[in-house]
């Protein structure tokens, strides 16, 4: 029951507005890197949300683990 | 699906949330966690000199299910200040290391500069473990 990271990643970008997210993990542990303006202004915990929202009852289930960090700076690439 | 109002385990949650100044759900107890994520987060408790409450869930699959239902959270572990959701160990180990864990938790002492000289040794330690389980 292995889940790919790419999945987790491309899921949270169509989830989240303007999200751009980096995911690696092992097919049951995550850790996801998510930097999206939709979370200028909100406090962790609520960007936490935003992201957890996007998997609702899969965390802790099919997702055994997703350790998370957010910002909500956008960075230039280039 | 339980009736919530009347669920005895979301009520001693709830309970032991608001008597509870500083609590910490988690997997395991503070001596023998039973999860990297609930031992880095009682590490960082316990580097502060933090005394906290700590709710093993593993013993009950239901305490988790009603724990996450009235925190809206979905992992564990989830530390609670004055009643409210901090965060679980991510959200935990940054604000740790950006000192302002120490603020919520209203210590002035800022993370890496704790004189051990001056403590007091004999603070009484509060961190009992509840047994949520027993008050069924």
């Amino acid at each position: 029951m292995s889940v790919d990271p790419t999945e987790l990643k491309q899921r949270i970008e169509a989830g989240i507005p303007g999200a751009r997210a980096e995911v690696i993990g092992d097919g049951q542990h995550f850790q996801a890197v998510v930097r999206a303006p939709a979370f200028a202004g909100l406090s962790r915990i609520a960007q936490h949300r935003l992201v957890y929202d996007v998997f609702g009852s899969e965390v802790g289930d099919r997702i055994h683990a997703l350790s998370i960090k957010t910002t909500a700076r956008e960075q230039p690439d280039d | 699906m339980t009736d919530e109002s009347t669920s005895p385990i979301r009520e001693a949650i709830q309970s032991a949330i608001s008597e509870n100044p500083v609590i910490l759900f988690m997997k395991g107890t503070p001596d023998a966690p039973a999860c990297g994520f609930s031992a880095r987060t009682v590490a960082a408790l316990e580097s502060l000199d933090q005394p906290f409450a700590a709710v093993d869930i593993l013993p009950d699959p239901r305490i988790r299910q009603e724990l996450s239902a009235i925190s809206g959270w979905p992992t564990i572990p989830q530390l609670f200040v004055d009643g409210e959701l901090v965060g679980g160990c991510d959200i935990v180990m940054e604000m740790y290391e950006s000192g302002e864990l120490q603020q919520v938790l209203g210590l002035e002492t800022p993370a890496g500069s704790i004189v051990g000289a001056d403590a007091p040794a004999d603070e009484p330690f509060q961190g009992a473990p509840l047994s949520i389980e027993n008050r069924l």
